[in-house]
């Protein structure tokens, strides 16, 4: 038996299929820009004086790290709902999201900080620098230009996984093809047409990220090579 | 919670590991093909398998596995049973993963290990399986457990599309009824979580040791 | 005159490992003292303590005013005072040479980018690399780098500079630009510790030349104690030199 191809149907939504890509990108935008600062913070804290904090950020980047961002999101959203929280859901998204690769970013980080050599903090050291000085033009800036292909790739990942927060009825671009899919039943055709726009959009994703790594790292700009 | 409803959760987490445990064998099968395929001295083969790695990379897993749910319909094969599709599917993304991760491993044998196995006249398969693959398990061990804790996270989007009854989906099931989504969601957090962390923990101390003994 | 630097009676352990037994030295402003003996004599560490890289278990430390040996120190008062060079340069990758300058003036002088760049390029002529301002450390060569590395140091003005065996990570070709350099600070009157393997250099260039063997001070005097050794210490680690 021959399968009849149809397109027609499910590309005639195309802009449904439009509004839910451009919610995946603002969901994936908003909790990039915020799951890298929350990384950034708890990189800071693993690494701190205070065995508490230290400890703290432990628990949480294990915990998150070892569970599934599914159950991660219905723990939150079914969780809060039913001790009377309400918010949107696609806010309870974004924080699902955020959450989520506030740990990855954080361990990624951390890793790139452990990477810059000790005789560069005592060099700074001794120019007088504050710790805080130390930290964000010694340590922070290049451990993020030395990860940054890592923290690229993180980031991708994430925007993919979005399409799971479909779980929780958010209108992201899965959600939204599920919906034309009880109306068309052309399932197979709604898939393909899924893989090709997220396809697109983890290219440009790529592409973007290249571009600001191009402008906001100067050095890898003029001499190509890692450092 | 009830003693039949604990019995559901853990139910589910046996389904989390059959899948994972198929997901790894044939994945790992695939994924040392994909390897060897991106290190192949005939170009079409490399570019072939780099651009599939890419494609596979750029789609989230959720697709994959309706593309493997309703797929065998278009060539004429009936409805496939939801195992089947979520282990074709993870099987599809896992190899491109661990492919990756092998090709990094098998690459960083230092070259002069190729040149000295060349020069005893051993054939490319030769030096491959006697001396290089050997050396490139060592180094690969560490993130290959990694990526198994990444396996079993991952059978929870089973759950979604195909309705594959894993941990992820029968803790759904109890919370749709009981609406206690604290004990339920927390509970299957807490089995996945006993899964996952000794792998992890287990992974850092590979690491450790192979960067001990690499100096 | 009170000396820039002294130090009375400083002990210092590593554990188990007395590493500093009773060193007491000064010196005096524009002197230049060079630390002589070999690995493990303690040279490095009595030169780390002075910059409070490293605390003293007993004795004094007077450098610039500042009591080194106090816990209560204000060690970033104490560090606008001292510059130090690495063995390592420990320059920051990620910056060009110039900005590796104007970030300890922009961040701790506190200069507009503007005047920090007029001093950093002053400072980059000085050791004579004006026209590699634009340069990655990875660009530069090692005698490159360590000259860098002092113009860093310099650019903050410093009362006394200190060097860690500046030239020891360096190949034999490359240490005579960077000596160059410092030849050229001490005659301009910077007060200077050195420690330094560069016999001939200590000779040449140093008022002062002090030898530490087992974390003492064995002998201490000027280039002429190198050519009539007392101790038999000495001796042996002149003999076992060049």
């Amino acid at each position: 038996m021959k399968y009849q191809f149809d397109f027609s149907s499910v590309l005639a939504q195309w802009p449904l299929l439009l509004e839910g890509a451009w919610v995946t990108i603002q969901l994936s935008f908003l909790a990039t820009v915020i799951g890298f600062v929350l990384g950034a913070l708890c990189a800071l804290g693993r690494g701190s004086r205070h065995g508490w904090l230290r400890r703290l950020v432990g628990v949480y980047v294990e915990g998150i790290r070892n569970t599934p961002l599914l159950i991660q999101a219905y723990f939150l959203i079914f969780g809060l709902s039913s001790v009377g929280v309400t918010m949107p859901i696609l806010a309870g998204a974004v924080l699902a999201l955020v959450i989520n690769i506030g740990a990855y970013t954080c361990e990624i980080i951390r890793a790139g900080i452990e990477s810059i050599h000790k005789g560069q903090l005592e060099a700074a050291d001794c120019l007088g620098m504050s710790k805080l000085q130390v930290f964000w033009h010694v340590i922070l800036r290049p451990a993020v230009e030395r990860v940054y292909p890592s923290l690229t790739s993180q980031f991708v990942l994430l925007m993919l996984a979005s399409s799971i927060m479909s779980s929780i009825g958010a209108e992201e671009l899965f959600g939204i093809a599920n919906r034309i899919q009880s109306d068309t039943f052309r399932n197979f055709e709604i898939f393909l047409v899924l893989w090709a726009i997220y396809l697109a959009l983890s290219y440009m994703m790529r592409l973007g990220f290249w571009l600001l790594g191009q402008i906001v790292f100067t050095r890898r700009r003029k001499l190509g090579t890692p450092l | 919670m009830t003693h039949e409803q604990l019995t559901y959760l853990l139910l589910g987490a046996v389904g989390t590991l059959e899948l994972s445990v198929l997901t790894f064998i044939a994945g790992g099968l695939a994924g040392l093909g994909m390897a060897l395929a991106r290190i192949s001295p005939v170009r079409g083969v490399r570019v072939a398998a780099a651009a599939w790695i890419q494609v596979v990379q750029g789609t989230p897993l959720l697709v994959l596995m309706g593309l493997c749910f309703y797929g065998p319909n278009i060539i004429g094969i009936g409805s496939v049973p939801a195992l089947v599709a979520a282990a074709l599917a993870m099987t599809i993304y896992s190899s491109a993963f661990l492919g990756e991760i092998w090709r990094g491993c098998i690459q960083s044998v230092h070259k002069s290990q190729w040149e000295a196995a060349e020069c005893i006249g051993l054939t490319r398969w030769q030096r491959m399986a006697k001396v290089v693959l050997p050396q490139a398990l060592r180094i690969a061990t560490p993130p290959t457990v990694g990526f198994m804790v990444q396996i079993i996270k991952n059978t929870s989007i089973a759950s979604l599309v195909i309705g594959f009854a894993e941990l992820s989906y029968n803790a759904k099931v109890l919370n749709n009824s009981t609406f206690q989504p604290f004990i339920y969601f927390g509970c299957a957090a807490l089995l996945y979580f006993a899964m996952c962390y000794p792998l992890s923990r287990w992974s850092r101390t590979l690491e450790r040791k192979l960067n001990a003994t690499r100096g | 005159m009170q000396p820039v630097v002294e130090l009375d009676q400083v002990h210092k352990k590593f554990g188990a490992l007395h590493v500093l037994r009773g060193v007491s030295f000064s010196v005096t402003k524009g002197q230049v003292v060079a630390i002589i003996g070999k690995s493990g004599s303690g040279k490095s560490t009595a030169l780390r303590c002075m910059d409070r890289l490293e605390t003293v278990n007993s004795g004094t430390i007077h450098v610039c005013g500042h009591a080194v040996h106090d816990a209560a120190l204000d060690v970033r008062a104490l560090r606008r005072d001292v510059g130090i060079v690495f063995q390592g340069y420990n320059l920051f990758p990620h910056l060009t040479a110039l900005q590796n300058i104007t970030l300890g003036l922009t961040s701790v002088k506190r200069m507009s980018p503007a005047d920090a760049r007029e001093v950093a390029m002053e400072v980059l002529a000085h050791v004579g690399l004006a026209e590699k301002a634009v340069a990655y450390p990875e660009q530069l060569s090692g005698g490159q780098q360590q000259r860098v590395a002092i113009a860093r140091s310099l650019a903050m003005k410093p009362q006394v500079m200190l060097f860690d065996e500046v030239t020891s990570a360096l190949d034999p070709e490359l240490t005579g630009e960077v000596l160059k350099v410092i030849e050229t600070l001490a005659s301009e009157g910077m007060t200077m510790v050195l420690v330094t393997h560069e016999m001939a250099f200590a000779r040449g260039v140093a008022d002062k030349i002090i030898f530490m063997h087992e974390g003492q001070i064995r002998e201490e005097g000027d280039a002429s104690m190198l050519a009539a050794p007392k101790t038999p210490e000495l001796r042996q680690f002149l003999g076992n030199g060049l």
